[in-house]
């Protein structure tokens, strides 16, 4: 690979998202070997600097690092100098004398990575800014999608939920439009961000904007659910969790608008009830663990790409 | 780097001929043992995969097969001048107590097959490891040699064994090339 950072899908080419997924499929092999572990990065150093909680894109990051023998250093916010005041960029600068060869960041600011990325010597690894971008969760999507589907192409995938706060589809819109995939982009007025279309400057016709749930799942590929983030959520932008699930909630009988095949995604963590029903969310035709499986191999593979030269 | 053909090694029959020998010798060497042919990604997987064909036209013995990429395991990495492609690994499962035959098409420094032997350790404790290659060509950086060779030849620094494989490459045939 030949960038430094990997801050988000947008700027990637479409070369570049093959080379990830290519070789995150040959890091797979590596979860079901009796010894996991490789000593690819052997001396490298790599620091998860979390200021928003994370479970699965941390804990993945950690051991997709020391599955290829890195030594993985994990700072979250409330044990940091961040809650004595430090600045972000004091707080980079540091980590990069201490040698860092990789910074892998999660901030509720949109471009804290990219910013960071500037300042320092190590690789930035963008883990989620703001709603901004998400690039790894959009990538091991893909290779779910991939692996399910066998392309990327033609696809018509539902996104449905809190598109307003949401960086994991932004980042899968980016990617699966890239690759010439339809996205219907669906949620209440109130969740969807004003000028939705502008976030495209190429591709814009395959990304299409409804607020009927009917409409985006009628024949989809891929129906993928985000969580309504309730922490993001100062005001109300629904009346009730009932009314919720009533208009954007994925039930079993929603489901079956999508083709016959279609496969159920979810980020996670899952607020049952709320955007999915639970029959669905473990229903055969969840992918929402095979997701979080590729996570690990998508992250095994940047962190290679990024770190093994 | 551009590379100028020196002059051809073997052609489409002369490797069908010694593949043929190879197979011969690795049978005779492990007759009754259960055992495994492990290619060495790229072109050590196709000849695993012929070898194993060959075996079981001749003596009807039917070895498993494995693919090893040693990408992770290289002692080079940051010398590389293009980063590896990291391809797909796939062994039998319980590998251990078994033979295994590596199998790659060139020996040269031995850096290869020193990363393959460290990753293989991590799969489990086989009975023994021998090594196959089509062409040797000197120039060891570690104490390796193969139980099995093709054809020893005299080689320059500056020059490449280039084995053409038909899965990969379209034809059979092995050229040593010149950097010019």
């Amino acid at each position: 690979m030949k960038r430094k950072d990997l801050l988000g899908i947008r700027e990637l080419a479409c070369d570049e998202i093959l080379e990830i997924l290519d070789t995150a499929e040959s890091m797979q092999e590596l979860s079901s070997r009796p010894i996991k572990k490789v000593p690819t990065l052997r001396g490298k150093t790599i620091i998860n600097l979390f200021f928003e909680s994370s479970t699965r894109t941390r804990t993945s990051f950690e051991i997709a690092g020391k599955w290829l023998s890195a030594d993985v250093v994990n700072i979250s916010m409330s044990t940091s100098s961040v809650s004595k005041g430090e600045t972000l960029i004091d707080t980079a600068k540091t980590l990069d004398s201490m040698s860092a060869d990789c910074v892998v960041i999660r901030h509720a600011s949109s471009g804290a990575p990219h910013t960071i990325a500037r300042m320092t010597k190590a690789r930035v690894i963008n883990g989620g800014d703001g709603a901004h971008e998400h690039p790894t969760q959009a990538l091991l999507d893909a290779l779910t999608i991939r692996q399910r589907k066998g392309s990327l192409s033609g696809l018509k995938v539902a996104i449905v939920g809190d598109i307003a706060h949401s960086r994991v589809a932004r980042s899968n819109i980016h990617l699966l439009t890239k690759f010439g995939s339809d996205v219907w982009a669906c949620s209440a007025p109130t969740l969807m961000p004003v000028k939705m279309d502008e976030l495209l400057t190429e591709n814009q016709n395959r990304l299409h904007i409804t607020r009927s749930m009917d409409e985006a799942l009628d024949q989809a590929d891929v129906i993928m659910m985000l969580r309504v983030q309730f922490e993001r959520m100062n005001e109300s932008f629904f009346p009730s969790v009932r009314e919720y699930f009533r208009y954007y909630g994925l039930s079993r009988e929603r489901a079956s608008r999508g083709k016959s095949d279609a496969i159920i995604m979810h980020p996670g963590p899952i607020n049952r009830g709320v955007e999915i029903s639970s029959d669905v969310a473990d229903g055969p035709y969840s992918v929402i663990l095979d997701q979080v499986a590729a996570g690990l191999a998508v992250r095994m593979a940047i962190l290679y790409l990024l770190l093994g030269v | 780097m551009t590379l100028k053909p020196n002059y051809q090694l073997m052609n489409a029959d002369e490797m069908r001929g010694t593949l043929n020998r190879l197979a011969d010798e690795i049978l005779n060497a492990h007759s009754g043992r259960e055992l495994v042919l492990v290619g060495i990604q790229r072109r050590g997987v196709p000849m695993a995969q012929r070898m194993a064909k060959t075996m079981a036209d001749k003596a009807n013995v039917h070895p498993q097969l494995g693919i090893l990429d040693i990408n992770l395991y290289r002692d080079d990495l940051t010398h590389a001048a293009v980063q590896p492609i990291v391809r797909r690994t796939e062994l039998p499962p319980h590998i251990d107590d078994k033979e295994v035959i590596l199998i790659d098409d060139v020996l040269f420094t031995g850096r290869t097959v020193g990363a393959a032997l460290r990753a293989l350790t991590d799969f489990g404790r086989m009975r023994a490891i021998q090594l196959a290659v089509f062409v040797d060509r000197g120039h060891r950086e570690l104490p390796v040699e193969a139980n099995f060779i093709g054809k020893t030849i005299p080689t320059k620094d500056n020059e490449v064994v280039e084995v053409r494989l038909t899965e990969i490459d379209g034809e059979d045939a092995i050229y040593v090339m010149e950097k010019a």
